[in-house]
C-alpha cells in the first residue's frame, strides 16, 4: 500500500514540496543567522544580497520573519489538524456506525457548524479576545470550528463499514459499542483518518491565513498571515515593497498546494476506483 | 478431417515471486479444440486454469513467464509476439476471453457504450467511433438485447444477467475463432444461467465464434456444456476424455473425487455421502517426484508418491495414474489423506 | 412447552420508505423445531440473508411476530442473551474476521459474550480444545493473523468459535458456497459432528438445492421475499407445488437429466 503512494510522481511532488517548507521553516535557522527581531535597516529596504527579502515595514529582515512566521503557521495549522480530525473523526465514525437516532443528531450537529460560517465564528472568537490571543488558542479555535469536513467523511466510510461481516461477528460475540468502533472500524479507517488529517491541516493553515490577514490574528506571534497584514496595513504595495507581500502568500498556497497533492495522491492509491 | 483450431502443444508456464522462486502453474498442458466443439476444463482454485488461459491468450506480463511449448491458432503460433503485437493481433480476434463479473469492476461513472466502444479501440487504434458503435448495436441486437437501451445506459443500473451478456457481446465481438468461458455463469443465479449458456450455444451454433473454453468447477454444468472434459489439477490434465467418459466413468481418483462431491437434489442421491478429501494441492514452486495428488489420493498405494505418473490411454481417454485400471468406483472416506 | 425453536407468523423487513421502500422480507410464517436441520434456499436477493439476520437478532423485524423458545425475539433488552443461544458461521471466513488482529487472540474474544468470563487459563484452554475438536493444531495457528492461513484452516477457526460458544442454534450462511468441491464434504461432517454433540437447530442459508437436500430435514424455498415452497426435501423438490420451484427445478443443471435442448434451432 506504501509502496504504491512512493510510487505516484504526484504524492512524491506533493510530499517533497511540504518537506521542503518543513525544512526552510526548522532547519534553515540552525545554519543561516535569521534574526527577525533585530532592526538592520529602514523600512522597506530591497533585496539585497545581505538581506534576501528585504526589509519590511519595521525595517527588520523580512526572511528571517518570513521564516519565523512560517513555522507559526506549520504550529497552528498541525495543532488545528489535529483537532479537527479527532474531533470530526469521533463525531463520524459513531454516528456512521450506529445509524438511527445518534446518528441524526450528529449529523443535525454537523451540518449546524457546517451552515454557521467558520470565518465569522473565527472572527467573534477572535475579536472577543484581545490580549489572550495566543497561537495555540487560535489553533483550537479553527480545529474546533472545522472538523465538520473530516466528520462527513469518515461517517460516510463507517456507514459501508457497518455492514461488514467482521462486525457482525463482534456484535454477536457481545463486544459493546466502544469496543466494536475502537478495535473493529476505527483500524480501517486509520489510513483515510490519516489522508483527513492531511487535508484539515492544510484547510486550517489557509484559515488561520485569513483571520491573521483580517488583523484577528496571534497576538503574541508573527504567522505568515500577520505578515500579510502588516503588508496591507502598512501599504506595503503602494510602495512598491512586493517583497513584503507576495513571499507570505506564495508560502501559504505552496504549503495548501503540496498538502491537497498529497491528498489527492492518497486518494489515488487508497481509492482505486477513483483512478481512470 | 478438419485440421483444429487451436492447438496446445506441451505448454508451461511459471511466475516469478518476489523472492525470485519459480512456481510451474502451467507444467506441460496438451490438448487440440476443433471447429465446433466445446472443451470443458474442470479444476478447482489452485490448479493452474487461470494461468492456462492467461497463457493461451498470450498474456506474458510479468510475473507470469512462458517455459516452453507453443500454443496454435489456425497453425500459427502465438508465442514470443510481445504484448504490442498480441494485443494487436490475437487478443479478440482470434482468441477472447469472456471473464466473470467484468461491468461491476469498470468505471461506474460511465455508460455502458463508452466502456465498450473503449476497449475496442484499445485493440483497433484509429477505429471510428461511430463505425464501433453501429458494430455492438448490431450485435447486441443480435444477441437478444435491447442494444439501444443497454448501451445508453450505466452498468450499475443492468441486472447481473444483462451485464454478462453485455460483457459475451464486447468479447466476441471480432467474431474470434477461440472463445474462453472462464466461469461465465458463478455469479449468477440459476434460471439466468441457464439463459447465458444458450446463448453461448448460440454464438457457436451461429458460427460468431468457432470453437470454446469452458471453465469451472461446477461438474454439473460441464455435463451439459462440453462434448468433452479435462481435469485439471496441480498445473497438469489428470485425465481428458469425452463427457460421459468423465463424469460417469472416471479413471483418475481425482476425477472421482471431484464427482463423488457433487451434491444434487435426486432422489436417491441423500444416501450418497459426499466425498470429502482433506489437505490441499501440492506447492509447485518445489519440484515434485511422484504423482502430485499422492499425499491426498485416498487409494494411492506405497510408490505414488515417488513414481513420475504420464498420461496415458485407459479405455479411451488419457488419465494420469499408473494404477487407473483398477480405480474402485467410490473413491474418498477410506481412511488414506495427508492428516 | 412447545418444541418449537423460531416461529414466525406475517414476518416482515423493510428498508427505506416512500417511493424507495424495499420489501426484503415479506409475510414469512414458517416454524422451526428443536434440533430440526432448515435450509433457506433462494437465489440472490430473495430475502434469505435478511431473514437470517433476523433469526440472529441482527435485523429487527418491521411489522409480525418472531417468537425464539416462545417469546418475542425483540422482548429483552440485551441482545447478548439471544446470541448466548444463537450463533451464526459466515460465508466468507476472511472477511468475517478482523484481519488487524491474530486469529488466536479473536478466538479468545468469543469470551467477552459469557456473562462470567472463565480464568485466562481456562479461556486458552477451551481455545486450544475448540481447535482440536476442528483438527488444528494450536501451534499451527500461534501468532497467525487471517491473511495467513489457509481458505480451509480459516473456515475451522468459524466453527472452532462455535465450539466455544456452545450455542443452541446455529446460522450457517453459506458455509460451502466459498470452499472446493473436495473441502465441502468435511465442512458438513464438522457442522453435523457439532450438531451432535450440541444438539443443534441448524439454519442453513443457501443457494444451492442439492445441499439443501442432502442436510435438511425441512427446505425452505424462498423468493422476492416470501416463502414460496416448504416441506421436506422429497416432496419440495420431487412434488413441487409452487410454479416457481418448479421452474427453479427445471433451470438446474442436473447431471442426470436434459437440461437445454440444443436440437431446437436459434
Amino acid at each position: 500500500m506504501f509502496k504504491g503512494l512512493l510510487k505516484s510522481p504526484a504524492f512524491l511532488f506533493g510530499a517533497g514540496l511540504f518537506v521542503l517548507t518543513l525544512l526552510v521553516a526548522f532547519v534553515a535557522p540552525v545554519f543561516m543567522n535569521l534574526d527577525a527581531k533585530t532592526r538592520v535597516g529602514l523600512a522597506y529596504v530591497a533585496p539585497s544580497s545581505a538581506h534576501w527579502l528585504g526589509t519590511d515595514h519595521l525595517g527588520l529582515d523580512m526572511l528571517s520573519r518570513l521564516v519565523a512566521g512560517l513555522r507559526s503557521s506549520l504550529y497552528v495549522g498541525f495543532l488545528a489538524g489535529i483537532v479537527a480530525t479527532i474531533v470530526g473523526t469521533l463525531i463520524g465514525v459513531y454516528g456512521g456506525y450506529k445509524g438511527g437516532l445518534l446518528d441524526d443528531i450528529l449529523t443535525v450537529l454537523t451540518n449546524l457548524f457546517l451552515v454557521i460560517p467558520q470565518l465569522i465564528v473565527l472572527i467573534l472568537l477572535s475579536a472577543s479576545l484581545q490580549e489572550g490571543r495566543s497561537r495555540t488558542l487560535i489553533a483550537l479555535i479553527i480545529g474546533m470550528t472545522g472538523w465538520t469536513w473530516s466528520a462527513r467523511a469518515v461517517r460516510a466510510q463507517a456507514s459501508t463499514l457497518r455492514s461488514r461481516d467482521h462486525v457482525s461477528l463482534a456484535r454477536i460475540n457481545g463486544y459493546s459499542t466502544l469496543g466494536i468502533v475502537v478495535l473493529h472500524i476505527l483500524p480501517y479507517l486509520l489510513s483515510y483518518v490519516f489522508m483527513v488529517f492531511i487535508l484539515q491541516t492544510a484547510i486550517a493553515i489557509l484559515s488561520e491565513a485569513t483571520i491573521s490577514l483580517l488583523g484577528l490574528g496571534p497576538y503574541d506571534s508573527v504567522s505568515l498571515g500577520t505578515i500579510l497584514n502588516d503588508a496591507i496595513k502598512s501599504e506595503a504595495l503602494l510602495d512598491g515593497a512586493w517583497w513584503a507581500f507576495f513571499p507570505p502568500m506564495i508560502l501559504v498556497t505552496v504549503i495548501a498546494f503540496s498538502l491537497y497533492v498529497v491528498n489527492t495522491a492518497m486518494e489515488g492509491v487508497f481509492n482505486p476506483r477513483l483512478r481512470k | 478431417m478438419s485440421e483444429p483450431i487451436l492447438e496446445v502443444q506441451d505448454l508451461r508456464l511459471h511466475y516469478l515471486t518476489r523472492f525470485g522462486e519459480k512456481i510451474h502453474a502451467v507444467d506441460g498442458v496438451t490438448f487440440e479444440l476443433k471447429k465446433g466443439e466445446i472443451l470443458g476444463i474442470a479444476g478447482e482454485s489452485g490448479c493452474g486454469k487461470t494461468t492456462l488461459v492467461s497463457g493461451l491468450l498470450g498474456l506474458y506480463i510479468p510475473p507470469l513467464h512462458h517455459t516452453s511449448g507453443d500454443v496454435r491458432i489456425e497453425g500459427k503460433s502465438i508465442i514470443g509476439m510481445g504484448v504490442e503485437r498480441n494485443r494487436k493481433e490475437v487478443l479478440g480476434q482470434k482468441i477472447a476471453m469472456i471473464p466473470q463479473g467484468a461491468l461491476n469492476s469498470l468505471n461506474p461513472t460511465r455508460k455502458v457504450k463508452d466502456l465498450a466502444t473503449d476497449m475496442i479501440l484499445a485493440h483497433e487504434e484509429g477505429a471510428d467511433r461511430k463505425v464501433v458503435y453501429d458494430r455492438l448495436r448490431e450485435r447486441f441486437g443480435r444477441i437478444g438485447l435491447d442494444a439501444e437501451h443497454v448501451l445508453n445506459s450505466y452498468p450499475v443500473a443492468l441486472p447481473a444477467g444483462t451485464k454478462q451478456r453485455v460483457v459475451i457481446g464486447i468479447s466476441t465481438l471480432m467474431n474470434p475463432k477461440v472463445v474462453i468461458a472462464d466461469e461465465p455463469t458463478s455469479a449468477l443465479d440459476v434460471s439466468t444461467q441457464k439463459a447465458v449458456i444458450r446463448l453461448l450455444f448460440e454464438l457457436l451454433d451461429q458460427g460468431i465464434v468457432s470453437s470454446m473454453l469452458f471453465i469451472t468447477h461446477e461438474l454439473p454444468l460441464l455435463r451439459h456444456v462440453s462434448s468433452r472434459i479435462a481435469v485439471m489439477y496441480a498445473g497438469e490434465f489428470v485425465e481428458h476424455g469425452t463427457t460421459e467418459q468423465v463424469i460417469f466413468d472416471g479413471r483418475q481418483p481425482y476425477t472421482r473425487a471431484l464427482m463423488g462431491s457433487m451434491l444434487s437434489a435426486e432422489p436417491g442421491q441423500k444416501s450418497k455421502k459426499p466425498i470429502a478429501i482433506e489437505g490441499a494441492p501440492p506447492n509447485l514452486a518445489k519440484p515434485i517426484a511422484g504423482c502430485r495428488f499422492a499425499e491426498r489420493c485416498p487409494v494411492a498405494r506405497l510408490d505414488c508418491p515417488t513414481t513420475k505418473q504420464v498420461l496415458r490411454i485407459v479405455e479411451g481417454r488419457e488419465v494420469r495414474c499408473k494404477y487407473a485400471e483398477s480405480t474402485p468406483q467410490t473413491v474418498g472416506n477410506m481412511g488414506a489423506g495427508s492428516t | 412447552m412447545s418444541d418449537l425453536k423460531f416461529e414466525a407468523k406475517d414476518l416482515s423487513r423493510t428498508f427505506g420508505h416512500g417511493k424507495r421502500l424495499v420489501t426484503a422480507v415479506d409475510r414469512v410464517s414458517f416454524s422451526i423445531k428443536d434440533r430440526e436441520i432448515v435450509s433457506l434456499v433462494g437465489q440472490s436477493g430473495c430475502g434469505k440473508t435478511v431473514l437470517a439476520k433476523m433469526l440472529l437478532r441482527l435485523e429487527a423485524p418491521s411489522s409480525g411476530e418472531l417468537l425464539f423458545d416462545g417469546k418475542p425475539i425483540g422482548g429483552v433488552p440485551d441482545p447478548r442473551q439471544h446470541w448466548r443461544k444463537v450463533q451464526a458461521v459466515f460465508q466468507d471466513p476472511f472477511s468475517a474476521f478482523n484481519q488487524f488482529f491474530t486469529i488466536r487472540s479473536q478466538l479468545k474474544g468469543s469470551f467477552t459474550l459469557f456473562e462470567t468470563k472463565p480464568s485466562d487459563k481456562e479461556m486458552e484452554e477451551r481455545v486450544d480444545q475448540a481447535l482440536l475438536a476442528v483438527n488444528i493444531k494450536p501451534k499451527e495457528i500461534e501468532g497467525k493473523y487471517p491473511f495467513e492461513l489457509s481458505g480451509g484452516q480459516m473456515q475451522r477457526m468459524l466453527l472452532a468459535r462455535i465450539f466455544i460458544l456452545r450455542p443452541q442454534v446455529l446460522i450457517a450462511d453459506e458455509p460451502t458456497s466459498m470452499v472446493d468441491a473436495c473441502s465441502r464434504a468435511s465442512i458438513l461432517e464438522y457442522l453435523m459432528k457439532l450438531k451432535q454433540e450440541l444438539s443443534m437447530t441448524i439454519v442453513f442459508v443457501t443457494h444451492d438445492i442439492g445441499l439443501a437436500y442432502y442436510v435438511s430435514d425441512s427446505i425452505f424455498i424462498m423468493h422476492a421475499g416470501k416463502i414460496v415452497e416448504q416441506g421436506p426435501p422429497d416432496d419440495v423438490t420431487q412434488r413441487p407445488k409452487s410454479e416457481f420451484t418448479k421452474k427453479l427445478l427445471d433451470d438446474i443443471p442436473n447431471v442426470h437429466r436434459t437440461w437445454i435442448d440444443r436440437t431446437t434451432a436459434a
